[in-house]
């Protein structure tokens, strides 16, 4: 993209299969963007099933919706909603009563390079599955990030998505591994980051371990970013430090285990988590 | 714990996670080749029928598959011979 200095990146999250938590990674590495200081629109483009406004908890002030931008109806500037916990993140809702083909890829693309103008990244919530809706939610996309859970269902839709984005000619996606659980790993009963990454053979840009505190943030519509405590929370952070280009490490995430399984462990796997 | 002795043992069941990786290889695969386990079955009656009007072959052993790495897709087919013993030519048997 030229002008990178000036004008936002476009980041469109998908992942194939539906339920892997695309819109809870697309609220939390906007929140936590956000409190880096970045300038943030997360933009729902699953028309229809409109959710990002609940997840980050902004349900309750949405007047128009991105379909009221592409139909005239109102100005960008009116549908954009101010996350008030962070004056710099703001959310483009999706429209509830509509249907996908109400925005068109050209269409995305012009509200995209609106808010790229004065944002310094726009995160694309997509829809699942591989029709319409993803295409319109990869038209604008300058880089794109696949949510994957460690399960064999989710990481052949993975794969899929992976293939058409390569028929596109697009960027490179990068992988966020989604509700790794490190105790059923080492006991052998999940597939491990590593699993995952030589089979789709793409670059990693993080992985969020399966935690509690995800449905709790969730249910109360504060994202778990914001969460110091929550494991979740930093692994998200770590996604958004990694996107503004910092090295950084992969934090080691280990399940309850005894010393043997540890010893096993040490030879059998490289335990790269976090 | 059971891994460790697994490990002694020498064998061991394969783990879910193991197997979730093998049959994941697999169907990708047939799902980035759109070669799909039925052309591969037909592919395998095929190449058995032309080899054992030259050939006696162990037919219930032969495996065809297909295998793919970044660079290149192999079919590759493993055809083992009824008398598996390794003879001389001329050798009388």
């Amino acid at each position: 993209m030229e002008g990178k200095n000036m004008a936002g990146q476009v980041i469109t999250v998908t992942s194939g299969k539906g339920g892997v938590g695309k819109t809870t990674v697309t609220a939390n590495i906007g929140v936590a963007l956000a409190m880096l200081g970045k300038r943030v629109v997360c933009l729902d483009a699953d028309i229809g099933l409109r959710n990002l406004d609940v997840v980050m908890g902004l349900e309750n002030r949405i007047v128009y919706d991105v379909v009221d931008v592409v139909e005239g109806r109102c100005k960008l500037r009116q549908a954009l909603i101010k996350d008030k916990r962070f004056p710099e993140l703001c959310l483009l809702p999706a429209a509830q009563t509509r249907d996908k083909s109400a925005v068109r890829p050209e269409d995305l693309i012009r509200v995209c390079d609106q808010l790229r103008l004065d944002h310094d990244f726009v995160l694309i919530d997509s829809a699942a599955g591989i029709e319409e809706g993803f295409r319109t939610a990869m038209a604008p996309a300058d880089q794109v990030l696949i949510v994957t859970n460690p399960e064999v269902s989710a990481v052949r839709d993975a794969d899929r998505v992976i293939g058409l984005l390569e028929a596109a000619e697009k960027q490179p996606a990068k992988l966020v591994v989604n509700r790794l659980k490190p105790d059923v790993v080492s006991r052998g009963d999940m597939l491990d980051t590593s699993d995952v990454l030589e089979i789709l053979a793409v670059e990693l840009i993080g992985i969020i371990p399966e935690d509690e505190s995800v449905l709790i943030s969730t249910n109360r519509g504060r994202p778990v970013a914001m969460d110091v405590k929550s494991q979740a929370g930093l692994a998200f952070r770590n996604v958004a430090r990694r996107l503004l280009g910092e090295d950084v490490p992969f934090q080691t995430l280990r399940g309850q285990s005894n010393i043997f399984q540890r010893f096993f462990r040490m030879i059998h796997s490289d335990g790269r988590q976090g | 714990m059971s891994g460790l002795f697994d490990l002694f043992r020498g064998r061991r069941e394969p783990s879910s996670r193991e197997v979730a990786k093998q049959r994941l290889q697999l169907v990708l695969v047939h799902d980035r080749a759109n070669v799909s386990p039925g052309l591969l079955e037909t592919l395998k009656d095929e190449i058995v029928a032309v080899i054992s009007q030259h050939l006696e072959i162990d037919r219930a052993n032969v495996q065809v598959t297909f295998t793919q790495s970044r660079t290149e897709s192999k079919l590759v087919a493993d055809i083992p011979l009824l008398d598996g013993r390794r003879r001389r030519a001329g050798a009388k048997t």
